[in-house]
């Protein structure tokens, strides 16, 4: 029999929920700037000089987002759910791994079952901690140096700045874009489907031992 | 920190070396000029260029008025002194004054009618002439004739009013630094439409600001920095080297994908003198990176390929997953 958690304040959904909104006009905008060409027919989804305005407008309100998102962290107790155990990550990493990989085929028992305490699996956690503490400063910082290409750095060995900046922008924005595929796939591995979407407008986790 | 103060020292030093060397050429153009050690150049003729540069060479002029006994000092107007360091720098470094001047003004006062002496134009000395075929100066004068520029003010304008014959020098042709070679050669547009005393000698167009009607360009410092006008304003020519159709203002590239694409017009305009060092590295029109970085324009092939063949990889194992999960119809054990 399934209970109910209340997992997820309603200050986490209206931050998640702007983030995967304006994360995904930042992917949209940002594949139509990199793959722009001069033919208008052929532009890539977005003209170019609109999608460097949205583009810059939705990377402001990302960056605002986030700011929210590590305030709110400092603020609350949701801070504990980024907290990792770095003795046994490893462990338990391997462990989350198998369990999607073909223990959940096999029907075994969800390895780290959803409570109070532990809203995320290790995978998760680690994965989260990896995109919201690493890769989007990242992605900030380096957008940040693209927006203002005046306050680059002019270039390491040889090699433009602005190029590193931009190699690092768009290869962490790939990677974040690639969690965002993941993320989204691995939230209809709730007890049905759209269970997991269903939590982040409700904030109630249906717990049933499951995702 | 450290390395924060170690560049400010480092700027100090350089600022006042600027410094020391400006009052330096001060105090040269002060005294009898001759040629610097330091410049490569020493003109054959620059002893008779300096019977014209005693005068045209500084900012005042001095004769002795014999009927009345007393020396007549006088400012040279400024349009009328030569700066001599450009000149020895310049395209026309190695002619003497009366190769293109007329003789008559060796002699002091000059004639008033020497005024209305007839100026040469490229052509007269460049026009078809085999050791200048390369430059296609017939070409360079059948677009400058078809320009804005001539077509607004067919009387006043002359190649002269872009390409001074004392100071002008080819640059891009040569350039080591291109970002120098850009600001070059804007500040030749901007002599003329930034500077409104000079502009109105040739139009009587009101005043206007570049940097207002620019506006509309995103990071317009950055773009005037790193491409020239001529980018936007002019009609690339796939023979000349440097196009000199200057269209009119409403023709001008706003588009921004006509730089930053794949195809970018900047291979046909300010790399294509560059686009023999083929510098690739994977990236598409990767001249561009010895100088700058265009949006758009320099994606990484590599990359590009890599981040397919990533999302394909991820989007497999999703499908392969799904299909596991559907086949298997699996449900965890309940507790």
């Amino acid at each position: 029999m399934s209970h109910k958690l209340y997992l997820y304040p309603k200050w986490i959904r209206l931050w998640h929920l702007f983030n995967a909104l304006l994360f995904l006009t930042l992917i949209i905008t940002g594949i139509s700037m990199q793959y722009t060409d001069k033919e208008s027919a052929n532009t890539f989804i977005i003209k170019f000089d609109r999608s460097v305005a949205i583009h810059n407008f939705a990377a402001l309100l990302l960056t605002l987002n986030y700011i929210i998102f590590v305030t709110g962290n400092v603020l609350t107790k949701n801070r504990i759910h980024y907290r990792i155990n770095w003795k046994t990550i490893w462990k338990d990493l391997l462990i989350q791994f198998k369990y999607y990989a073909y223990g959940m085929f096999k029907g075994q028992k969800h390895p780290f079952p959803v409570t109070e305490t532990t809203k995320f699996n290790p995978l998760q956690k680690f994965v989260y901690v990896l995109a919201m503490f690493v890769g989007l400063p990242l992605l900030i910082i380096s957008g940040v140096g693209l927006l203002f290409p005046e306050i680059t750095i002019k270039g390491i060995f040889g090699v433009s700045g602005l190029i590193l900046t931009d190699i690092l922008h768009i290869t962490t924005g790939f990677f974040l874009s690639l969690f965002m595929i993941i993320h989204i796939y691995t939230c209809t591995l709730g007890s049905k489907p759209l269970t997991l979407f269903k939590s982040m407008i409700t904030g109630y986790h249906e717990s049933d031992d499951e995702h | 920190m450290n390395f924060k103060f170690l560049r400010i020292f480092i700027l100090l030093i350089l600022v006042n070396i600027s410094f020391t060397s400006i009052s330096f050429g001060f105090k040269l153009k002060k005294e009898n000029w001759k040629p610097k050690d330091t410049v490569n150049f020493v003109s054959k003729y620059y002893k008779e260029n300096e019977n014209c540069l005693k005068c045209h060479g500084q900012n005042i002029y001095e004769y002795r008025n014999e009927s009345q006994g007393i020396n007549i000092r006088h400012a040279m107007s400024s349009e009328k002194i030569i700066n001599r360091d450009a000149f020895y720098q310049s395209n026309h470094k190695s002619f003497k004054c009366t190769d293109c001047h007329s003789d008559e003004y060796l002699k002091f006062p000059h004639a008033g009618e020497l005024r209305l002496e007839q100026m040469y134009n490229c052509l007269d000395c460049h026009g078809n002439d085999p050791k200048y075929a390369q430059f296609h100066f017939e070409e360079i004068d059948s677009e400058y004739q078809k320009s804005i520029h001539f077509q607004m003010e067919k009387d006043g304008f002359t190649c002269w009013k872009c390409h001074n014959p004392h100071y002008y020098k080819i640059s891009i042709r040569n350039t080591e630094n291109l970002k120098k070679t850009i600001a070059y050669d804007n500040s030749i547009c901007l002599s003329c439409h930034s500077d409104y005393a000079k502009f109105q000698l040739l139009s009587d167009k009101e005043e206007i600001s570049i940097i207002d009607k620019h506006d509309w360009l995103p990071n317009q410092s950055v773009h005037f920095k790193n491409v020239r006008c001529i980018e936007c304003h002019t009609k690339a020519n796939d023979s000349l080297l440097v196009s000199h159709l200057i269209m009119p203002k409403d023709s001008a590239v706003r588009r921004c994908n006509e730089c930053h694409s794949q195809n970018s017009i900047l291979m046909a305009s300010l790399y294509k003198f560059k686009s023999k060092e083929k510098r690739k590295d994977g990236f598409i029109n990767g001249v561009m990176l010895n100088e700058s970085y265009v949006i758009g324009a320099n994606r990484n092939e590599y990359l590009n390929s890599i981040s397919l063949v990533l999302f394909f990889i991820v989007l497999g194992i999703i499908v392969v997953h799904t299909t596991f999960r559907l086949a298997k119809k699996v449900k965890p054990k309940k507790k």
